[in-house]
């Protein structure tokens, strides 16, 4: 259930979520709609005569509201989740596919598919042996915090598993749109122009890590790597880079350690502040 | 047309915001966009199209773009950087991730209409929610 809108979704593990995230059909208790029915033009004795209406409110506080609920939720279920954001066709679906061969499966591991149209990147998930709940967005370009809450719910993972979002290709809404992630993956692949970061300089100074992939293609592309990469530390001096080729392999340890890494990371985080018996339990997971 | 689902969110919101006070119409729509969201030419671009059938529809819509700004650890001091694809201190030449300004994308105020203009537009649609289409 959705603990910001409290809409009470269902969780049967599977169906395809089409929630139409702008409109929502369901009535969300925190949100006065006192007037709605009977609204237009209508004066209502008591309501203000004042014509100005001071806000100062950031136009995306609603998602924000319920990225801050996911955020909260990860961290009761001790989840990392991870936001990977791309052009289309940047190599989003094969390296979650390498990175799910390659991590270990003793830890819970869930996907999270946002697509506009198709479910066959979540069926191409699924034949690894890993739960994908596919969430299709219609025309919408890029998932919403209330969609991926929902659908964190409904993959129901045990505690201290990995959650893995692909976000719709695209490198401009999905910069503003806090799914309330631990990282901001995104991935620029050789084929696509070295000057990518300088056009979408929101996506990469929002973004934790950027992956450069497809470099088995570098011989064969007109891309210069590590001007990419300059660039891109021009607009996020903290961005953490790694090299990847899903065809060939190379990268994509680096990239599974580095995961590893933090999962230990949200583990100690959760542990530290309860007891210390829990930080000799925590290192055994 | 990314602009359009920062459109529709402040669309909705302003929208919201009317009901509360009566469900009057909108005359003008007063907000804060950051220079690093690139948003403010795209906004006004959209706008009038994805405010048809709201409140909003006919408002006059002003945006305050706000320049970048970071924070240099070095000079301890805020600076402007030497440019939008170059996040540096101008003088020191320090990296300079910490925006302090620049990403705004805030709704600071609206005004309405009188009750009275209000009252002469009975035909306003009634919830404006129940029309949007999704995001292209
Ligand atoms: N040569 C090469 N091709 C790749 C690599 N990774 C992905 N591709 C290809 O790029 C295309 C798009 O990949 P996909 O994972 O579907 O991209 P997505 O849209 O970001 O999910 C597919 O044809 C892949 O086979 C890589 O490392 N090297
Ligand atoms: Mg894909
Ligand atoms: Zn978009
Ligand atoms: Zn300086």
């Amino acid at each position: 259930m959705c603990s910001v809108c409290g809409c009470g979704q269902t969780n049967d593990g599977h169906h395809i979520h089409d929630h139409k995230h702008h409109d929502h059909a369901h009535d969300h208790s925190h949100h006065d709609h006192h007037y709605g029915a009977d609204s237009a033009g209508l004066s209502v004795a008591g309501f203000s005569q004042e014509h100005l209406i001071e806000i100062e409110q950031d136009i995306l506080s609603k998602n924000d509201d319920y990225a801050e609920a996911n955020r909260r939720w990860l961290a009761d279920h001790c989840q990392l989740a991870l936001n990977l954001v791309s052009s289309p066709g940047a190599g989003k679906t094969t390296l979650l596919v390498e990175t799910l061969n390659r991590l270990a499966r003793a830890r819970p591991l869930g996907v999270i598919e946002g697509d506009q149209a198709t479910t066959n990147d979540a069926d191409r998930i699924r034949e690894t042996g890993v739960p994908a709940i596919q969430i299709n967005t219609g025309r919408g370009c890029h998932l919403d915090a209330h969609m991926v809450g929902h659908a964190f719910s409904d993959l129901a993972l045990q505690d201290g598993g990995i959650v893995f979002i692909e976000n719709v290709g695209n490198l401009v809404c999905p910069a503003a749109f806090d799914l309330g992630e631990a990282f901001k993956v995104v991935i620029l692949s050789v084929t696509e122009g070295d000057d990518k970061p300088l056009k979408y300089p929101d996506m990469f100074a929002a973004a934790d890590v950027m992956i450069l992939s497809k470099i088995d293609l570098l011989p064969h592309v007109d891309f210069d790597a590590d001007k990419a990469v300059e660039r891109a530390l021009r607009i996020n001096p903290d961005l953490q880079v790694i090299r990847i080729s899903a065809r060939d392999g190379t990268g994509i340890q680096v990239w599974c350690d580095w995961i590893e890494h933090q999962v230990k990371q949200t583990h100690d985080h959760r542990a530290a502040p309860i007891s210390p018996d829990n930080l000799t339990q925590s290192g055994q997971l | 047309m990314h602009e359009l689902a920062l459109a529709r969110s402040l669309i909705e919101m302003v929208d919201e915001y009317a009901l509360k006070n009566g469900g009057r119409r909108v005359r003008r729509i007063n907000c804060r966009l950051g220079e690093l969201s690139a948003m403010t030419r795209a906004l006004y671009f959209c706008f009038e199209s994805t405010s048809k059938g709201s409140r909003c529809e006919g408002a006059e819509l002003v945006i305050e773009e706000v320049p970048l700004s970071v924070f240099c650890h070095t000079c301890d001091a805020v600076k402007t950087p030497s440019g939008r694809f170059n996040f540096r201190c101008p003088d020191c030449g320090f990296p300079t991730p910490k925006v302090v300004t620049g990403r705004e994308m805030q709704l600071t105020s609206i005004e309405l209409e009188t009750v009275n203009e209000d009252a002469a537009r009975k035909h306003l649609s009634a919830d404006y929610s129940a029309q949007q289409t999704p995001c292209q």
